[in-house]
């Protein structure tokens, strides 16, 4: 075991954790980058369409539009306070990358170029507005490059391919963490007087999904296990438009150059659910609809899917019909849209400038996770109290900007503004912060369980377990819930969980690059992720945003303008024998700080 | 169909498997559109976990998962069963010290990449009224296809240059330097191109060309170096690219 000391830690080298670490280190800390991949392999790099704000290059915009598309496309569970910063930072996080050299696409007048994305309007719902900030369809890819050389250049001090496994707490106070060198299977403690997660999502709870491999939950996981609650688990967004079978994401953007959605009739379907804007409606909506397409037999072939069809015949079809002037051609999908034409090319052998590309939905966001105030402080409960040195940012957080329904572009908005909130944040805290003490042996809990894991003498393989957990939160825990699938989803998950304790086996007993462990253990965390998302959302009697429930249709501004938190019991071991009870509090109340001053804020029935 | 994978294998901690030494593995019921990454799962999660390899998006975005395949650098989340047979040969990238089956070390291509002050340098004050650094699409275009770079190594790794001396910067370092050289709104390319003007900088190049082809994202490799050939040749980057010069023809397959 190795010990080290650093001011403030930044757990996870994506959007949110590279520009806190920038800010931490600028700002004076002493700080260290604890990421489990290489800085340049996080997800962020995946991000294709563009980054949402309010510039103004190509049509009128305005960042309190933004905020209310972000707040209504959220089915007005957003915290408002948070979804106006989230807004008006934008603008100054957007022109903050260019000038650390960020290639934006230009205007003809050399300004940032600017595409349209789902739900977000001008003029509180009128109509599209050009609002995100887009390079390519390789927007995500060039914010990670741009952060992870400015790190370079700014010195930041990375430890690549250490996994975070632990989290120490002494008496109540941060104390640090703890890290698995994956190189040499050594544990290293990082005593720190703060630290920022910023660990991404955990898509791979799902059978179909966008999220690389190494999303499943392990940093949300360490903070929950140490009795840190998760906030609006229930909330996670499928994205309309994943690659048949594959889940690979094919950008919103093809939807903004004018892409539409088709059936298996050959209609475009979209008309029917949102007839404002159409096939640019927020993804919680046109995921649903491609649902109840298939569902009424409109998929194509009868099979559980449809098209995206961005061929120019079609998109200018409609916008003649749409009286549009702007037409599109085969050379403008190229430049516009590469990536999504190589993905489609390599994996389906279809050329979307010609034909059709099939797509389902794919588990795309968590909008839920660990609570944080818009400085990126991690709360604990329902008064906001702050829990002095920890931080999160990025899809890892819940702060809640998002609501029940994160727009398009939110994501990649999110990571900048809040991981360069919480860096300074931190770089503040830690000059008036001591080191809490390490306590006695404090790798001891995470040891047990790696040496458990690799001892296992049972008969179950890890894929055994993450493949029907995966099934059966795909059946009864995504796109259309009921309490009966729910609570049958719940109940595999917990057999699955007395399974991984009790029944585990795995190869590779080594210590160096030990894969097979980390996978395992992973596995544990995508368990938590799975019963905490069923739990609240089976609790959530109510259809809002993302949680759509066949038993309860209805949105209840009465009764569920709250937010859910659900924890252990307090004094769960971070490794308990079976499954505790979960803990829920309903009791935080969604920040309406907007709708206070302005009635078109006021929560009502969402139409696009 | 079948396929009868042969891989590469190594572990240093166990005796008998700490010399490199190859294995095989039988998978039924491959999906011709199966991905050799999912295959290479296959075998992990169903015969022998001891099987290690990097990978993270499996859609050739992250760059993590560059091996040998049947002798040529792929991504394997990029490659189709179809598309290289029922006999698959795996084995790490050339170049990297190995360390354990298809993970190499990477420190010592990221240190190349470092070497070249890979990110963006302008001193002069940001336009008076707080915003964006203006700049034309042309401009914006000379530079465009080596923004693409995920520094997965296999431009690097499959160059015999850089096989035959490992203080050779290579390929990727070099894209990586392009990228800032020709963006006209940055003010450090004097210096980058000093630095790749020494000895183990762009003249180690002998036009090889193993690297355009292996390049995942279709980066014209070889002509980048040129172009920074050509731009040290000169003394500046002024009007080395010319407009609408399309791609070298290079077969990637």
């Amino acid at each position: 075991m190795k010990t080290h000391q650093f001011e403030a830690i930044v757990v996870g080298a994506g959007g949110a954790g590279l520009m806190a670490a920038l800010y931490a280190t600028k700002g004076g800390a002493k700080t260290a980058v604890i990421s489990k991949l290489y800085p340049t392999r996080s997800h962020t790099g995946t991000a294709q369409g563009g980054i949402g704000a309010a510039l103004g290059n190509l049509d009128e915009d305005n960042p309190l539009w933004h905020a209310f598309d972000t707040v209504k496309g959220g089915d007005y569970l957003a915290d408002q306070n948070a979804a106006k910063v989230l807004a008006e930072n934008a603008i100054d996080a957007v022109i903050e990358l260019e000038h650390m050299g960020l290639p934006f696409d230009r205007t003809d007048e050399g300004k940032i170029s600017q595409r349209r994305f789902g739900g977000h309007t001008s003029n509180f719902g009128e109509k599209p507005v050009r609002r995100a900030c887009h390079a390519a369809d390789r927007t995500g890819h060039m914010i990670l490059q741009t952060l992870y050389q400015q790190c370079i250049k700014h010195n930041v001090t990375f430890y690549d391919e250490f996994h975070v496994v632990d989290m120490i707490m002494n008496n109540g106070k941060f104390a640090g963490v703890i890290a698995l060198e994956l190189g040499t299977g050594e544990f290293h403690v990082f005593h720190a007087k703060a630290a920022l997660f910023a660990t991404g999502g955990w898509g791979r709870v799902w059978n179909v999904t966008s999220n690389a491999h190494s999303l499943t939950g392990d940093g949300a996981a360490v903070v929950y296990r140490r009795g840190i609650p998760l906030q609006d688990m229930e909330f996670y967004q499928f994205h309309p438009t994943g690659i048949y079978k594959m889940g690979i994401l094919i950008t919103e953007g093809v939807r903004g150059e004018g892409g539409v959605l088709i059936n298996g009739r050959g209609e475009r379907f979209m008309e029917k659910y949102a007839p404002k804007i159409k096939d640019l409606a927020s993804r919680d909506v046109v995921s649903r609809a491609i649902y109840l397409e298939i569902r009424e037999g409109r998929g194509v072939k009868g099979k559980d899917y449809v098209y995206l069809d961005v061929t120019p015949q079609t998109v200018n079809r409609y916008l003649a019909e749409a009286g549009e002037s702007r037409r599109i051609d085969a050379e403008t999908i190229e430049k516009k849209l590469p990536d999504i034409l190589d993905f489609c090319r390599t994996y389906l052998g279809v050329d979307p400038v010609k034909e059709p590309m099939p797509i389902q939905p794919t588990a795309h966001y968590a909008m839920g996770g660990i609570p944080t105030n818009v400085d990126a402080e991690v709360v604990i409960d329902e008064n906001w109290t702050v829990l002095p040195g920890l931080y999160a940012a990025g899809e890892v957080a819940c702060v809640s900007c998002h609501g029940a329904n994160r727009l398009g572009t939110n994501s990649l908005v999110d990571l900048v503004v809040f991981g360069r909130r919480g860096g300074m944040a931190m770089a503040d805290y830690v000059k008036r912060a001591d080191y809490a003490p390490l306590p006695a042996s404090p790798t001891a809990e995470i040891e047990g369980e790696m040496n458990r894991i690799r001892a296992g003498k049972g008969k179950t393989r890890p894929v055994e377990l993450r493949k029907i957990m995966q099934q059966v939160m795909m059946d009864h825990v995504s796109v259309f819930r009921e309490a009966k699938g729910m609570q049958q989803a719940l109940d595999t998950v917990r057999e699955l969980k007395a399974r991984y304790q009790t029944d585990l086996t795995i190869d590779d007993k080594g210590f160096q690059f030990n894969t097979d462990l980390l996978e395992a253990w992973e596995l544990g965390a995508l368990l938590d992720m799975a019963e905490t998302t069923a739990v609240s959302a089976l609790n959530r009697k109510e259809s809002r945003g993302a949680h759509s429930r066949e038993d309860a249709k209805e949105r209840d501004d009465v009764s569920w303008m709250v937010h859910t938190l659900v924890s252990r019991p307090a004094g769960t071991p971070p490794y308990p024998q079976g499954s505790p009870e979960l803990q829920l509090n309903t009791k935080k109340k969604v920040d309406l700080s907007l709708a206070e001053q302005d009635a078109r804020f006021v929560p009502k029935v969402r139409t696009y | 169909m079948d396929v009868t994978f042969r891989i590469r294998r190594f572990n240093p901690e166990v005796p008998g498997k700490n010399k490199p030494y190859w294995q095989e593995f039988v998978l039924k019921d491959v999906d011709p559109t199966d991905r050799v990454l999912e295959l290479l799962h296959r075998i992990k999660w169903e015969q022998d976990g001891t099987l290690t390899l990097r990978r993270a998006c499996a859609h050739g975005v992250c760059g993590s998962d560059a091996m040998r395949i049947n002798g040529v650098n792929r991504l394997a989340c990029k490659v189709l069963a179809k598309d290289v047979g029922e006999r698959i040969q795996i084995e790490p990238i050339l170049g990297l010290p190995v360390l354990k089956d298809l993970v190499v070390d990477m420190e010592p291509f990221f240190a190349h990449y470092r070497s070249v002050m890979p990110y963006f340098i302008n001193d002069t004050a940001v336009p008076a009224d707080g915003r964006e650094r203006r700049q034309t699409q042309e401009d914006r275009e000379k530079f465009d296809d080596t923004t693409k770079c995920i520094l997965c190594a296999c431009c690097t790794t499959s160059c015999p240059s850089f096989w035959a001396n490992g203080e050779y910067v290579g390929p990727a370092a070099i894209v990586q330097a392009h990228r800032f050289i020709f963006d006209t709104r940055d003010e450090g390319s004097k210096e980058r191109l000093g630095i790749l003007a020494e000895p183990n900088g762009v003249w180690r190049c002998r036009t090889i060309f193993n690297c355009t082809p292996a390049c995942p994202r279709d980066i014209q490799v070889t002509r980048a170096i040129g172009e920074v050939k050509l731009a040290i040749q000169r003394g500046s980057r002024e009007g080395v690219i010319s407009e609408g010069v399309g791609p070298i023809a290079v077969s990637n397959s």
